[in-house]
């Protein structure tokens, strides 16, 4: 057997591909369940947290610094294990699908916090005090002159940190979410065989380009010069 | 200026610190209906912070604050009410970046005045009409000069139907060459009888439109009179100082 024979039949089996095949699908369409439900609440939760830090009140943007700070510092392995054999100590019982839906949001929605509010500070004051000066409240002023504006600058930082962290929903692996490196993984000790894992790494090219490319269109499309 | 009438702006007794540093020392000033004050001094003088109390954009530390005989220190007061008709034009233009110029001139009136889509952008076109800008309703800050933005920003602040204008240094950060349309436009609202207070060193434009010039200095005012007067026989040494630099 050539080397080149050994590399396809370790990587590419043909009929290791048909019978992994309807498994890594399955956990493509888990991968993207999570990962839009992770993107969803992760970016709401942020763009929430950013708003509420405006308020400045003090006690309030204490407790929600350290709480981003902490979700920024730990490595999302490490906050799902802790809360998947952790909370059934204490009665909580959550599917692992929710264990890992939860604590990646959070994640994302600390570091979305982040971004959204550097952007929010990045809107020059004379934009509030026009907004005030025609008769716009703080909030109103707040919605339609500073978000819209930092929404937009906060585009490209914010597709990087949302791959990011939804790459991460390969970590379901350790707690049994029936995502793609799961089903590779599985597929792998079945069958002794690196195909099934190709196959996954495929699995999530095809998943994310999309998105990488999606986000250079946002960029695009929301960049605009300022006066 | 007969003083008959009574004054839309009226500050009394008006005191702003910022920490240690009084920067207004107690500043009594009226603008009667129509009048046009302009407000001169050196840098440091107080007379942005001037301007920026009477829209409360600074919280004034003792005084008071008439507009219309409407105390804006009071509790009571609303402010954000108030403000729509206090109009404000910045040194820096400070148009919205992500809107065209209509919908930089129609928000207000639509999110905070409430009116429809409709109404709020007759009445913007309206206003962009008066600066001479109706043609640029779609066009974005972006595509327009530092003049056209000013006057887009004038606009803006007109559509709410003011009853006071505040210029803060509205040609400062405009190339020499823009500096005449933005105060053609400021000469109109004059003839169309606009109340307005201006903070600027145009000179010139004082001196054919403004009723009275006020010297400041130091967080006070130190001489106040019509323009033909402070600027050729001023009565104080300070104010003499100061208009024998400008006009070097």
């Amino acid at each position: 057997m050539d080397s080149w024979s050994r590399f396809l039949d370790t990587f590419f089996k043909p009929d290791l591909i048909r019978h992994y095949l309807p498994s890594i699908a399955a956990g493509t369409v888990t991968t993207i369940e999570i990962a839009a439900a992770i993107v969803v609440t992760g970016i709401a939760l942020g763009l929430v947290l950013a708003v509420v830090r405006t308020f400045r009140v003090l006690p309030i943007n204490v407790i929600l610094v350290t709480c981003v700070d902490i979700m920024r510092a730990l490595p999302p392995i490490v906050l799902v294990l802790l809360v998947y054999f952790g909370m059934p100590n204490i009665g909580i019982n959550l599917p692992s699908f929710a264990v890992l839906w939860i604590v990646l949001s959070l994640v994302l929605a600390a570091f979305a916090e982040e971004i959204f509010w550097a952007g929010i500070l990045s809107i020059p004051k004379g934009q509030w005090e026009t907004a005030r000066s025609t008769g716009f409240g703080f909030f109103p002023t707040l919605l339609y002159i500073v978000l819209p504006q930092a929404v937009r600058l906060t585009v490209p930082p914010l597709t990087n940190r949302t791959l990011a962290i939804t790459k991460n929903t390969a970590l379901g692996t350790v707690i049994g979410v029936p995502e793609i490196l799961n089903q590779a993984t599985t597929g792998q000790s079945f069958s002794g065989n690196a195909t099934p894992l190709m196959m996954g790494a495929i699995a999530y090219v095809i998943l994310f380009i999309p998105v990488v490319a999606l986000g250079r269109l946002l960029e695009t499309r929301f960049r605009w010069s300022r006066a | 200026m007969l003083l008959v009438t009574a004054p839309i702006l009226d500050i009394r007794g008006l005191r702003k610190s910022f920490g240690h540093v009084e920067v207004l020392r107690g500043i009594d000033l009226s603008v009667q209906p129509q009048e046009l004050v302009f407000i001169i001094g050196p840098s440091g003088s107080g007379k942005s912070t001037l301007l920026r109390c009477c829209n409360r954009l600074e919280e004034p530390s003792v005084g008071t604050i008439r507009i219309d005989g409407v105390d804006l220190m009071d509790r009571r007061t609303d402010i954000n009410a108030m403000r729509r008709h206090i109009g404000m034009v910045f040194q820096s233009f400070n148009l919205y970046p992500h809107l065209s110029a209509l919908s930089n001139v129609s928000l207000a009136l639509r999110k905070v005045v409430k009116k429809s889509r409709a109404e709020a952008e007759t009445l913007a076109l309206a206003a962009l009409e008066r600066v001479g800008l109706r043609d640029k309703a779609k066009s974005y800050p972006s595509e327009l000069s530092g003049g056209q933005q000013q006057r887009v920003a004038i606009a803006r602040a007109l559509a709410l139907e003011p009853t006071i204008m505040l210029f803060d240094e509205p040609t400062s950060a405009l190339d020499p060459e823009l500096v005449g349309s933005v105060l053609a436009v400021m000469r109109e609202l004059k003839q169309d009888g606009m109340t307005m207070l201006v903070v600027s060193h145009e000179m010139r434009f004082a001196r054919d439109a403004a009723d009275r010039v006020i010297f400041m200095d130091h967080g006070l005012i130190v001489e106040e009179a019509p323009p033909a007067q402070i600027f050729t026989s001023p009565r104080e040494p300070r104010t003499r100082a100061f208009i024998a630099e400008l006009t070097r």
